[in-house]
């Protein structure tokens, strides 16, 4: 643990530094970026000591003279496994930053940006390694500062301020439901620590090994048992199942005697606080608003981390709450499944209407986390009816699909950025052509969008299989009803393969539009590759994007702890559950070789077939017509038009049409605009109401400072009352109304 | 049945390799047939593909090397596709829980880069080839799935993992006298799925190149050559594999294996000729109806599912 809060360290004091050395641009470049990639790599050491061991790091537990805190933080495989993807992406994000600020030397301070950058990967780490309600809190808010401060940096821009206010506001709400469940839960625990369940050494998760060969059997049913909250406590006591999960005063408590029950309402009420509250933050559907906002809005090796890794801590955030939270019921995992399905439909609609290629890109991490939600909630169906298959294969699909997205998203997101600084757009109908430009970005481009189109043989697709797997495990006899069942299928399979099409959809678009076929302005012509350092950063996450598919073997096995802690099954039947998996997988892999080698093969049998004769070069055909030009060429709305025109209600396209009438028709115009539909129908309308609720309490605000000192006299006075015994005489009335409450609950 | 050793193994995958364009001959020589010509020889696809593969090619100025990627890396694809795909007693190559994501996933692959290539040239009519694959199959791609799931939900016993060849070998005659209506509403709608898929009346019309209603004809305009080859081939390698697992939920399992194959193969033609009494039988859909046909399909398969996991 000191070696992570050590490259915090690193992080922070070179964040200041950079700070520090003001206008001298290029020393503020090199010490930010020098210290974010130390401190990352300082930092990412223990993180994969915890992964490759399967073993928590005891926390520390520093005293901190804060009420209810303690500098409480510790890392167990779950804290690991988003740790990883945070300072895994960061270290590219830095190198790349710091081939891309330099563009904005003559007019900015790179200094702060650079220390806004290393705050808010501190304050990610911090957000997963938290042990404690009250820092975790600290550092969520913390996280949302920076970013909001790195969204709002190109601040003369109108549209940037916008974005960056959207975000603040929305930031804001999940933070009031995460400080209601906070409140809730210490009230009802009595602390605001929260234990690992690995803090003590497990008993055998790195021991055996994971895998078809590893103990099956007894373990299964057993944790099975454990997990359907068995009466016998024999069971329970040996299983790191839900009771020793969560809070310390209910561990402590709990050698006693049976913990203090959450009834199943307060239980839910906290489920969905921290539904609203981490949901706002992953860009769940129908909060995903401020995303698509501020994503494009920050510069893009920011958007690459925020889409990459901060929406993930949202994600951590939910899985943390679950252990927490206890035994799940049927309606969460259906409610997780409604919302990821609606989050991954609706998001990639979204992305197929834009025109901008970082919204774009945006609103697809709006579907990738709804695909994430559809295995979590999965995942949530199989522990509430016991089926531990379904589980393990949902949570695995899901946790899988958090690293693999960090890794072509972020790649997508720098790559964004190349073009952005080249051709001075993000206007898709402004670019075109741009992989004879940039060959190399091209080409990680273009590997980034298979991936991100789930298409084998890459990353993509191995965990989209993996959700796919938990679907057909309704074959496996699961203990979910016939009716559940069939909708589980019929909500994956179908779900995720109109998804599938429709990615594949977006992405074909942004490839063809932005690097295939003629620049669509001058700009475009003009782009030129970037820097060395920026093709790098991207490299080495295309490089990412293929080592994870090729690595699936070793990351499941890796998986396993992280897998323990979010389902609470024993070691055993996570194994068991998994094993079944890994013969596919490697299968999936072995098929992905042989198109590598027969496109190798075909490759050399085409130029083989073409040697010494004439391979010309020609125009495009154009039936006969030779002078096409680079307006002629589909653009990346008419490449949408059926799909967006099909899903027209749900894709929030407007279309305003005035038609040529008459014999000398006037002006006609057409104009097709994209507006999210839930912001503007359901969070403008709230908005509305409210301001105008609050607008009929104008008359407390006039301006007159003598009534204004009033208002202070008469609430000291309140107080005063209220130390002098108010307090006892409202105090009665207080506990019966609590009483009351808590009955309600 | 045992499973298949060495080399034997892919030999469902062999057949498919050399009787796929044979499937356009026979479906050449029924259209031929109803429009009362004697129709060109039934090998003349494997003719056309030899001459192909003789001529040089000429490429756009406009391209890069995602044009000449897109023909390999379909047929690459399509072939690693044939991998997954059982023929009658024969096991598939590779067979493993889930496979059936993994062909569709495949055969979106290779469509990624058709239409990543017919991008490249910059033309409008290549671009609207393009953008039309891309929303058909999007609407296609599910009723795949949901179909084959609910075969599977008829045919495999509860205690197995789907797969393809598992559903091959389980569905028999009780299979269809107890779920019949399910497997007919799944084979209606995977016919569907490949007229959609392989481009053919009424969705699309394979014999025109210039309307504006073509979808895969355009899509492929400015290849030739090789490349050409690669690309009709991996069509009719495509419709090979559809027909194939349409005939394998449509026709039952005998006890005899040789009368399997048979049947197979047989079937596989057999969906040749339907396709072609089709193709003569009708005109192609106005464009806006496609999506209709494509949803029609889709609620087939749910309604299958339905009905499958009610009973």
């Amino acid at each position: 643990m000191m070696r992570v809060l050590a490259g915090v360290a690193v992080l922070l004091i070179g964040g200041a530094l950079a700070t520090a050395v003001g206008r001298r641009a290029r020393l503020a470049n090199a010490v930010g970026a020098t210290s974010a990639t130390v401190g990352c790599l300082v930092a990412l050491l223990p993180v994969v000591g915890v992964l490759a061991s399967g073993r928590a790091v005891p926390p520390l537990p520093w005293t901190w003279n804060v009420p209810f805190g303690a500098f409480t933080i510790g890392m167990d495989p779950l804290s690991a496994w988003f740790a990883a993807v945070i300072l895994g992406l960061s270290i590219p994000a830095a190198v790349y930053g710091a081939g891309y600020l330099p563009h904005y030397a003559d007019r900015k301070l790179l200094g702060p940006p650079w220390l806004l950058f290393n705050l808010l990967i501190a304050a990610m780490v911090l957000v997963v390694t938290a042990h404690n309600g009250l820092l975790f809190l600290m550092a969520w808010e913390g996280m949302a500062l920076a970013s909001y401060f790195l969204v709002t940096f190109e601040d003369e821009q109108a549209g940037a301020r916008e974005a960056g206010r959207v975000y603040l506001i929305a930031s804001h709400w999940g933070v009031a439901c995460l400080l209601l469940f906070f409140t809730l839960l210490g009230a009802q625990t009595g602390t605001l620590d929260f234990h690992s369940p690995r803090s003590s050494p497990p008993v055998a998760s790195s021991a055996h090994p994971a895998g078809p060969a590893g103990p099956a059997g007894p373990a299964g049913p057993a944790g099975l048992a454990g997990l359907a909250g068995s009466a016998d406590p024999a069971v329970e006591a040996t299983r790191s199942g839900w009771r020793p999960l969560g809070w310390r005063a209910r561990a402590t408590a709990g050698d006693a005697g049976p913990r203090r029950a959450l009834g199943p309402k307060l239980t839910g009420a906290l489920f969905l606080l921290a539904l609203v509250g981490f949901g706002v933050k992953a860009g769940l559907m129908p909060l995903h608003v401020w995303l698509p906002e501020a994503h494009p809005a920050a510069p893009s090796h920011v958007s690459a981390l925020m889409s990459g890794a901060m929406i993930k801590t949202g994600l951590y955030g939910l899985l943390r709450a679950w252990t927490i939270l206890g035994p799940p019921p049927a309606w969460w995992g259906w409610l997780l499944v409604v919302i990821g399905l609606s989050s991954g439909l609706l998001g990639i609609l979204y992305a197929l209407a834009q025109r901008d290629l970082k919204r774009l890109l945006a609103y697809s991490s709006v579907e990738n986390v709804g695909i994430i939600a559809l295995g979590l909630g999965i995942g949530l169906l199989g522990l509430s009816a016991g089926s531990a298959a379904l589980a393990v294969l949902g949570f695995a699909g899901a946790l899988l699909h958090v690293w693999n997205h960090a890794a072509f998203k972020s790649l997508l997101f720098l790559g964004a950025g190349v073009i952005l600084q080249a051709a001075g757009t993000q206007r898709l109908d402004g670019l075109g052509g741009l992989l004879k430009r940039m060959p190399v970005v091209g080409g990680a481009f273009l590997l980034g969008a298979v991936a991100i189109c789930g298409l084998p043989p890459l990353n993509g697709f191995l965990s989209e299989f993996l959700i796919y797997l938990s679907a057909l495990q309704v074959f496996q006899g699961s203990s979910l009803s016939r009716t559940s069942s069939s909708v589980v299928a019929l909500a994956a399979m179908g779900g995720l393969a109109l998804i599938g099409g429709l990615t594949a959809a977006c992405f074909s678009k942004a490839v063809g539009i932005v690097f295939l076929g003629q620049p669509r302005s001058e700009a475009a012509r003009q782009a030129g590759p970037p820097s060395g350092l920026m093709t790098a950063a991207m490299l080495a996450l295309a490089g990412g994007c293929v080592l994870a598919s090729l690595a699936i073997g070793p990351l499941l096995r890796r998986l396993a702890p992280v897998l323990a802690i979010a389902t609470g099954l024993s070691d055993g039947a996570i194994a068991d559950s998994l094993g079944p998996a890994r013969a596919p997988l490697a299968s999936v892999v072995g098929v992905g070789f042989f198109v590598l080698v027969l496109v190798g093969l075909l490759v050399a049998w085409r130029s083989w077939l073409l040697r010494g004769r004439t391979a010309a070069r020609g125009e495009t055909w154009g039936c006969g017509y030779a002078a096409p030009t680079a307006r002629m060429q589909y653009t990346s709305f008419s490449f949408a038009q059926p799909l967006t025109d099909f899903f027209a209600v749900a894709a929030g396209l407007r279309q305003n049409l005035s038609e040529p009438v008459g014999l000398f028709p006037d002006r006609a115009s057409v104009d097709t605009r994209h507006t999210d539909a839930l912001r503007q129908g359901l969070f403008a309308s709230l908005y509305r109401g409210a301001s105008w609720g609050l607008a009929r309490l104008h008359w407390l605000q006039h301006g007159r400072l003598n009534l204004y000192v009033l208002y202070v006299a008469v609430t000291l006075v309140i107080l005063l009352a209220w130390e002098f015994g108010l307090s006892e005489w409202l105090g009665g009335w207080w506990s019966w109304l609590a009483a009351s409450l808590a009955g309600g609950f | 049945m045992p499973e298949a050793s060495g080399l034997l193994r892919f030999f469902p995958t062999a057949v498919a390799l050399l009787l796929a364009p044979l499937m356009l001959g026979v479906i050449n020589r029924i259209k031929a047939m109803f429009a009362g010509r004697r129709g060109p020889p039934i090998l003349q696809p494997y003719w056309n593909l030899a001459k192909l593969l003789g001529k040089g090619a000429v490429y756009s100025h406009t391209t890069s090397w995602v044009f000449r990627a897109g023909p390999i890396i379909g047929l690459a694809a399509t072939a690693a596709a044939a991998l997954l795909m059982p023929l009658g007693p024969c096991d598939a190559a590779f067979h493993f829980a889930g496979d059936v994501v993994l062909f569709a996933y495949l055969l979106g692959l290779a469509r990624f880069f058709t239409v990543a290539a017919a991008l490249d040239t910059g033309s409008s009519f290549e671009g609207m080839g393009a953008s039309r694959d891309v929303f058909f199959s999007a609407l296609a791609e599910p009723s795949l799935l949901l179909g084959l799931l609910a075969a599977a939900k008829a045919a495999v016993s509860s205690s197995t993992w789907f797969e393809l060849t598992g559903l091959h070998q389980q569905i028999t005659v009780e299979v269809w006298l107890n779920a019949g209506m399910v497997l007919l509403f799944v084979v209606v709608a995977l016919f569907l799925v490949l007229l959609a898929e392989c481009s053919r009346i009424p969705v699309d019309d394979p014999t025109t190149h210039l309307e504006l209603t073509m979808i895969h004809e355009v899509l492929v305009l400015d290849h030739g050559g090789p490349d050409l080859a690669y690309i009709l081939y991996g069509a009719a390698l495509k419709l090979w594999l559809l027909a194939v697992l349409i005939v394998s939920v449509a026709l039952p399992r005998t006890a005899y294996p040789w009368l399997d194959m048979i049947l197979a193969v047989g079937g596989a033609f057999g969906v040749a000729v339907v396709i072609g009494v089709v193709e003569s039988s009708m005109a192609r859909l106005r464009l806006l109806r496609v999506p209709q046909l494509l949803v029609g399909a889709a609620v087939l398969t749910v309604l299958a599912l339905m009905l499958e996991f009610q009973t």
